[in-house]
């Protein structure tokens, strides 16, 4: 511990030498609505743009400009980003790169595919996703599946350093997208139906040096808490926050992953993040809140230390992960401009926080159907205080092991998985992408082995009762917890939404469409079919005078895995076939990136 | 449509006939002859399911329905029907003999070329997965053969004494 002290205090130096220069860069860069810069968009993870040449009253016009084909079959989360005359292009499993030059004909600038162990493949849960890269100070970032965080010359594609993040021999993997936060590389890690004790790693942007490490469970200075400073809802923590929570070693083996988005505002100098479920997702096996998985963190990235935590879900029972995206907007809350932090959980409430210090202000279904709860605690003085009301008929815990229990919403995808919405200032409004699906859940013993499944848990999954479609994209008002206007969609959306200054919301489906709808009223405008479904998010870009809208094409993820088939009809009888449209009725495997504009030069 | 899908199978069927190569069953004939402390065995010895006409299921097909929907469907989909990521493996057992299960579920495969890269780890340390191989099979051939469909078992024969110890033996105390 001294010595991960030391080096904290080093890296803080070294930030004041060069560091915050490479965060000046960055947050410029992403101002400039031509550069698509960073995986989220901007630092407040709002997925906003202030191009407007596309609007709601052309939208229809737009035409397929390019198309280029990643090499691989499988599922493509995340999308490309754009410096300048480049633009950087990930794919899943090996984890190609591709620049491409945008001034000329978008030709292979340079190709990076690293050598990587086909082991890792089977020990990533839910397909060989990656969600993206990040730019900053000249250099490409990726987090490859193997764990291997490598930074690559932007120009050549040549390795500059790269550093190992975990071993997927014991079932850590790496499918989020890193962020660079002032003069470090920010990285979480995968493997929460692993056992994984997950964490957040910060390397040196110029050495790939590790600065220090937090981890979302265990002692308080494994989880860089500082008991008496680091708050939940306004009281200190106290000393063993986590380790209180847990029975004996557990914690070793929490999970807790840390695979979702970050984001970061530069005037309070926090990042913001969730952590995943508990292992393993039998309950009964790991008594206690389990804190702090499932849990909004706000840290410090020059130490890594947590300023407050929230957990939204203690004691998980449904496989609730809290990974979602943190979107940073300033909200009016009955009268008062706040600095605000909202999120849509897996659990299926919309949170909205004060980002400063976490005091909790809304917190509302996003989807009428979640059932497991009757809500959050919002009353400051009782003992429950922030904690969700939860409903013995759902609660997996309350029937215990060995016991099916039905019928609760939202299923294990969440009503939202790590697929991020979209924020328009110009509306006030969050653009949300949402599974609308239900499950039964059968908790029972599991044993754990080292890099092997550590699950304990049986569903099936169906739409709610008497509905057909699977998922729906939503407008939220983040102030008052309440949807706008919700459009039905057949299949999850699993696709990251676009918001922009035209007055447009992009978002692509799982059989493949890309969408344009009103941001005012969620009317369609446009769509357009792409050779395969769509689980990437949607970006925008200028180039010589013209905007660009892209998306990644690739069905796969967890949505490829539960929806190719069909769901289940719990209620069909003896023989009966999956009673619901299967996705693989529709699409079939691909990895393309495809390229809209406006017609004419 | 449906009549035109019926008279497709039936051509395929025709055609599969007429090769002399039907296969519905990787194990051969799946009709239990045989129970063993609830546990059931076709005439060759493998391990199979009995399923009576009110659809109570043996304890193996119905536990096997939980293991795989624990252990497999987050690669393989649920019930046994393939994903856009691994085999459905619903149809791999209409080819595939028990032996070979038994040595892809504990050895692992690699299937890794051009077009695809498809890893199968191996279970054998898992005793998650090994100690309920027979129970998965079990489940698996009768979703191969038509014999249960996509739905959980609702009525499932009681858990065996055998089953019992052999489970606690296998997990070693862990379970």
């Amino acid at each position: 511990m001294r010595y991960l002290l030391l080096t904290a205090c080093l890296g803080a130096a070294a930030m004041f030498a060069g560091g915050a220069q490479a965060n000046d860069e960055l947050q410029k860069m992403s101002q400039n609505p031509k550069d698509w810069v960073m995986p989220t968009g901007d630092y407040a993870n709002t997925r906003y743009s202030h191009l407007k040449q596309i609007n709601a009253g052309n939208v229809n016009k737009l035409q397929v400009a390019w198309t280029f084909s990643t090499g691989v079959l499988r599922g493509h989360e995340g999308g490309p980003l754009v410096v300048g005359d480049i633009m950087y292009l990930h794919g899943p499993f090996p984890n190609p790169v591709y620049a491409l030059d945008l001034a000329h004909e978008n030709k292979i600038l340079w190709k990076y595919e690293p050598k990587q162990d086909p082991n890792v493949i089977p020990v990533m849960c839910c397909d060989t996703v990656n969600r993206g890269l990040a730019y900053a100070d000249g250099k490409i970032f990726l987090h490859q599946a193997d764990t291997t965080l490598v930074a690559l010359d932007a120009k050549t594609g040549k390795v500059v350093w790269s550093a190992k993040n975990g071993d997927p021999s014991k079932g850590q993997t790496g499918t989020s997208a890193p962020m660079v936060v002032k003069d470090k590389v920010l990285v979480g890690i995968s493997g929460g139906e692993f056992g994984v004790q997950c964490h957040v790693t910060a390397y040196d942007l110029k050495s790939g040096k590790q600065v220090w490490r937090a981890f979302s469970e265990g002692p308080d200075d494994q989880i860089l808490v500082d008991p008496a400073a680091t708050t939940e809802l306004g009281k200190p923590v106290g000393k063993d926050s986590s380790l209180k929570t847990w029975q004996g070693d557990q914690w070793k083996i929490g999970g807790g992953c840390t695979w979702g988005w970050i984001s970061y505002d530069p005037a309070l100098n926090l990042f913001y993040y969730g952590s995943g479920n508990p292992s393993t997702w039998n309950p009964k096996q790991r008594p206690g809140d389990n804190k702090w998985s499932m849990t909004v963190w706000a840290r410090n990235p020059d130490t890594g230390m947590a300023k407050w935590v929230y957990q939204m879900t203690p004691h998980d029972e449904w496989d609730f992960d809290g990974v979602n995206e943190m979107i940073l907007a300033d909200q009016n809350i009955g009268g008062t401009s706040r600095k605000t932090l909202v999120h849509f959980d897996r659990n299926g409430l919309g949170y909205t926080l004060d980002r400063t210090n976490g005091e909790l202000l809304v917190a509302e279904k996003y989807d009428p159907k979640v059932n497991w709860t009757t809500g959050v605690d919002m009353n400051k003085s009782s003992p429950t205080y922030g904690r969700p009301k939860v409903v013995d008929q759902y609660s997996t815990e309350h029937n215990g092991e060995d016991h099916n229990t039905k019928g609760v919403c939202p299923a294990a995808l969440g009503s939202k998985d790590e697929q991020p919405a979209a924020y328009s200032p110009d509306t006030g409004l969050f653009y949300v992408p949402t599974n609308h699906v239900c499950m039964d859940y059968e908790p029972f013993k599991v044993s754990y082995t080292a890099g092997q499944p550590y699950v304990g848990a049986t569903l099936s999954m169906y739409p709610p009762q008497g509905e057909s479609h699977m998922g729906n994209f939503i407008a939220w008002d983040g102030k008052t917890g309440k949807i706008v206007w919700s459009n039905k969609e057949q299949f999850s959306v699993w696709s990251g939404a676009l918001a922009t200054a035209g007055g447009v919301v992009f978002y692509g489906t799982l059989e493949g469409y890309l969408k344009a709808v009103d941001a005012k009223t969620g009317k369609e405008l446009y769509k357009f079919k792409t050779p395969s479904g769509i689980i990437g998010n949607v970006m925008t870009y200028e180039h010589g005078g013209k905007q660009y809208v892209a998306i990644l094409s690739g069905v796969g993820g967890w949505a490829g895995i539960g929806l190719a088939a069909g769901l289940t009809d719990p209620t069909a009888g003896l023989g009966a076939v999956g009673g619901y449209a299967g996705l693989r009725n529709y699409t079939a495997l691909g990895g393309q990136l495809t390229v809209f504009a406006l017609p004419g030069s | 449509m449906k009549h035109r899908l019926f008279a497709t199978a039936l051509a395929a069927l025709t055609v599969a006939a007429g090769a002399g190569v039907v296969l519905a069953d990787g194990s051969g004939d799946p009709a239990a002859v045989k129970n063993e402390d609830g546990k059931y065995y076709d005439k060759d010895g493998n391990p199979t399911y009995k399923i009576q006409s009110d659809g109570t299921v043996d304890w193996y097909t119905y536990s096997g329905y939980r293991r795989y929907h624990s252990e497999c469907h987050v690669c393989h989909g649920p019930d046994g029907e393939g994903s856009t990521y691994a085999p459905g493996l619903k149809n791999s057992l209409k080819t595939m003999s028990y032996a070979d299960f038994l040595g892809v579920v504990m050895g692992g495969r690699k299937n890794v070329n051009t077009a695809q890269e498809n890893v199968m780890p191996a279970f054998g340390t898992n005793p998650n997965v090994a100690c309920f191989v027979d129970d998965m099979f079990v489940y698996l051939r009768a979703r191969a053969n038509d014999a249960w469909g996509r739905v959980r078992p609702s009525k499932h024969e009681d858990k065996p004494a055998a089953a019992t110890q052999a489970e606690s033996s296998c997990m070693g105390g862990k379970s």
